[in-house]
C-alpha cells in the first residue's frame, strides 16, 4: 500500500502552508477568548494539520410535520439538527457520537449534500457550498464523499462490484478517462485489501465486512479530501470491526484524508478520533480532544453516555459509578425549551428551562490553569468528574 | 426453549436436563408446560417479539389465562402490577396500549415483564440490549440484575457484547462455529483468556492504551457453517495452529476448576503466547 499508487493530482489539494490558524482553531484552549474558541469548533487539530477543511456555522434542518392531503399544512418540524457549529481540520478525524434520534446520521447527510439544511453555512475551503448548485455544487461533492452504515443496502445488488466502485466515474469522468477505469477500480480494490479479481462478482458473494471495504473504495474512487462515514463498522462483527478500523486509519495517513466519523460506540470513536464532538436531540453537548472528552467530561450527557458504556473488564464493575438517566430522549419534534437535556438531567434548575446554555468554554474554566477541562461544553452548571475509570 | 423450526432444524442428539429431566424426552405439551413457567425467553428485538394487534396488557395477561387459568379480568390485573414491577410508568393507564406506542426500551422491558409473568427459575435472555443506545441499555441491564437477584433466578445472557457480559456475568461461555471454546468464570475469562479466540475477541477492543496504534484484529472471518473447517475450526484464523490443529478437533480440555477450553495449546495461551 504505498502512497503513490493513487497518485493525487495537485488540483485537488490546497497548497499545504501556514494558512493555519486564522480560524483560530490552532490556539491552545486556554487563550482567554473562550466564545471565539468555541464558535470554531474547538481546540486545535493535530499538530501540521492547522487549516479547517470544513467549517460548519449555525446548521439547522427541520423535516416539516404536515397535516392533510388537499390542504397540506405545516403543523410542526421534525428539528433533527437544530443549531450545530464545528471545524474539521485537514488531516484530522472528527467523531461525533450520540444515541439514535439525535441527529448524527443528518448531519453527515447535509456534509455531504443529500439533504439540503433549513439555515446555517457549510464552508468548504471558505466556500459556503449550501448555495451552490449545478456544476458548481457537483466539482464540491466531489471532494466529500461518503461511507453508508448498513453494506447490505447500500450496494446496489444488481451491479458488479467493478461497475459500483466505478460508478463515480461516469458522474465525474473528468477524474478518470473512460479507458482508464478498470486499472483504477482493479487499484481501489487492491488498496481497501480486496482481490483486484473480483472485478465481476457481485455484493451478495461479499461477506459484511468485505462489502464495507467495497463502499469504503467508491468513496475514495474521487480522491476525495473529506469521508463522512456514517456508522462505518456498527453493522460488522467485533472481529472484523477491527479490520475496518484499521483500514480507515490506514487510508487516513495514505492519502492525507480528513474524516467526520459518525458512530455510536464510544470506544471506537475514541480509538479512530483526534476531536470529539457529542450531540443531544440535535444540538452539540460537548466538543474537544478525545482526551478532553473521555477523560475530563463536564456535560452531564457526556458523563451519564460515558458511564453507560458497559467496560469490559469485569475487575471495574464495583468500582465504577454508573449514572442513570430517568426516561427515553425527547421527541425532536417537540424539544424541551432552554437545554435540551434538562428533562433527563440531575442538575437542572429553572435556568436550565429558560435559557439555552451556549456550546463555549464554561467561564469557570476559562482560566490558563483550568487544564483539560477548559473545552466548550453547553451546560450551566459544568463541572468536571470522571467517569471512566482510569487504566 | 424448544422453539428452533422444524424443519429445517432437528435436535439430533445430546440432552438438556432441567431439573434433573431430560427435556429432550419430553412430548411436545409437557415441554409446552416448561416453557413460561420453568424457563423464558427475552428476545432481541422486542418489536418483532410482541403481536403488534394486541395490547401489551392482553399479551402479558395471556400468561396468566393459559397457564393459570385466570379470568380475563384477573389476568389484566397481573399484567398491570407486572408493568409495574419492570417499572414502566403510570402502568394502570398504559396497560391498554399497544407495542408501537412503547419506546424501545420500554418495550424491552415489556418483554422481560413477559418472561417474569410466571416466575421462571431460568430466563434466557438473548441479546436484550443489542437494539438500545446505551443509556437505555444501562437502565435495561440494572432492572434485569436487580429482578434476577429479586427472584433467584437463573440467567443465560447470550450476547455479542464483551461489555454487558464483563458487568452481569458470573461464568463466561464462548461459542464458535457451533461449539463452545471456552469456559471460565467471567475474571479469569477476562485476565487471563485460555483459548486464542477469546484472546483475540479481547484483544480486538478499543482500549484507551492503544491509542494510535493499530488495533488487533482476527485475520479472516468467521468460517461457514456448512464447511466447517477439519481439525480445530479455528485454526485458519489461529496465530499459534500448528500440523495438529489442522488435523484434530481438540477436546474441551479442563484447564483449572471451573475453566475449559477447546485449544491444544490452551498452557500456550494461558501463559500469554500469541
Amino acid at each position: 500500500m504505498e502512497p503513490d499508487e493513487l497518485p493525487t493530482p495537485d488540483a485537488i489539494r490546497p497548497p499545504g502552508g501556514p494558512a493555519g490558524s486564522a480560524a483560530g482553531g490552532a490556539a491552545g484552549p486556554a487563550t482567554g477568548n473562550p466564545v471565539a474558541e468555541a464558535v470554531a469548533g474547538g481546540t486545535g487539530g493535530r499538530p501540521g494539520h492547522g487549516e479547517p477543511v470544513l467549517e460548519i456555522r449555525g446548521l439547522v434542518k427541520h423535516f416539516p410535520l404536515t397535516r392533510g392531503i388537499l390542504f397540506r399544512k405545516q403543523v410542526g418540524a421534525v428539528k433533527a439538527v437544530d443549531g450545530v457549529s464545528f471545524d474539521l481540520h485537514r488531516g484530522e478525524t472528527l467523531g461525533i457520537v450520540g444515541e439514535s434520534g439525535c441527529g448524527k446520521s443528518t448531519v453527515a447527510k447535509l456534509l455531504v449534500g443529500l439533504e439540503r439544511p433549513t439555515a446555517g453555512q457549510i464552508r468548504y475551503r471558505g466556500e459556503d457550498i449550501t448555495k451552490l448548485s449545478g456544476r458548481a455544487l457537483k466539482a464540491v461533492r466531489r471532494n466529500i464523499q461518503m461511507v453508508f452504515q448498513d453494506p447490505y443496502t447500500s450496494l446496489n445488488p444488481r451491479m458488479t462490484v467493478g461497475d459500483i466502485i466505478g460508478e463515480p466515474y461516469d458522474i465525474h469522468p473528468e477524474v478518470a478517462p473512460k479507458g482508464d477505469r478498470r486499472r483504477r477500480v482493479q487499484e481501489l480494490l487492491d488498496v481497501v485489501g480486496l482481490n483486484p479479481e473480483y472485478l465481476n462478482r457481485y455484493p451478495h458473494q461479499f461477506s459484511g465486512g468485505q462489502r464495507q471495504r467495497i463502499g469504503i473504495a467508491r468513496g475514495l474512487a474521487l480522491r476525495p479530501e473529506i469521508i463522512v462515514a456514517d456508522e462505518p463498522v456498527s453493522a460488522l462483527d467485533v472481529s472484523v470491526q477491527a479490520q475496518v478500523v484499521n483500514l480507515l486509519e490506514r487510508l487516513q495517513n495514505t492519502f492525507d484524508l480528513s474524516y467526520v466519523f459518525i458512530a455510536h460506540d464510544l470506544s471506537v470513536v475514541r480509538h479512530i478520533s483526534d476531536r470529539v464532538a457529542v450531540m443531544y436531540l440535535g444540538r452539540l453537548a460537548e466538543s474537544g480532544t478525545d482526551e478532553q472528552i473521555y477523560d475530563h467530561p463536564t456535560h452531564p450527557y457526556t458523563q451519564a453516555l460515558l458511564s453507560a458504556v458497559p467496560v469490559p473488564d469485569p475487575e471495574a464493575r464495583e468500582s465504577r459509578t454508573r449514572i442513570l438517566l430517568t426516561g427515553d430522549v425527547p421527541s425532536p419534534a417537540d424539544p424541551p425549551s432552554g437545554c435540551r437535556f434538562r428533562t433527563r438531567c440531575w442538575k437542572a434548575q429553572e435556568l436550565c428551562a429558560e435559557q439555552v446554555p451556549p456550546l463555549e468554554v464554561p467561564p469557570r474554566f476559562a482560566t490558563p490553569d483550568a487544564g483539560p477541562a477548559a473545552h466548550p461544553s453547553a451546560c450551566h452548571f459544568a463541572e468536571e468528574r470522571q467517569v471512566v475509570p482510569g487504566e | 426453549m424448544g422453539i428452533v423450526d422444524s424443519p429445517p432444524g432437528y435436535v439430533t442428539g445430546g440432552e438438556i436436563r432441567f431439573r434433573g429431566r431430560d427435556l429432550l424426552t419430553l412430548g411436545r405439551e409437557e415441554r409446552r408446560r416448561v416453557r413460561g413457567t420453568g424457563m423464558a425467553m427475552i428476545f432481541q428485538d422486542a418489536l418483532s417479539a410482541l403481536n403488534p394487534v394486541m395490547s401489551v396488557g392482553a399479551q402479558l395477561g395471556e400468561m396468566f389465562q393459559v397457564h393459570r387459568g385466570m379470568s380475563r379480568k384477573a389476568a389484566r390485573a397481573e399484567a398491570v402490577e407486572l408493568m409495574d414491577r419492570v417499572k414502566i410508568p403510570a402502568a394502570a393507564s398504559r396497560v391498554g396500549d399497544y407495542p408501537h406506542q412503547f419506546s424501545g426500551g420500554m418495550r424491552q422491558r415489556i418483554m422481560i415483564a413477559m418472561a417474569l409473568a410466571l416466575e421462571p427459575d431460568l430466563i434466557i435472555a438473548d441479546e436484550p440490549t443489542t437494539a438500545l443506545d446505551v443509556t437505555v441499555q444501562a437502565q435495561v441491564m440494572d432492572l434485569l440484575a436487580e429482578l434476577q437477584r429479586e427472584y433467584h433466578m437463573g440467567l443465560i445472557l447470550i450476547t455479542h457484547d464483551l461489555g454487558v457480559v464483563a458487568d452481569v456475568a458470573d461464568t463466561i461461555a464462548v461459542m464458535y462455529a457451533g461449539r463452545i471454546v471456552e469456559t471460565a468464570p467471567v475474571h479469569h475469562l477476562y485476565r487471563a483468556p485460555a483459548h486464542p479466540y477469546t484472546r483475540g475477541l479481547l484483544d480486538s477492543i478499543p482500549r484507551l492504551d492503544h491509542k494510535g496504534q493499530e488495533l488487533y484484529a482476527i485475520k479472516g472471518l468467521p468460517p461457514n457453517l456448512t464447511a466447517i473447517p477439519p481439525g480445530c475450526p479455528f485454526h485458519p484464523r489461529c496465530p499459534l495452529a500448528q500440523d495438529i490443529c489442522r488435523s484434530e478437533r481438540p477436546p474441551l480440555h479442563d484447564v483449572a476448576p471451573g475453566r475449559t477450553s477447546a485449544c491444544h495449546f490452551w498452557k500456550e495461551t494461558l501463559d500469554g503466547a500469541r
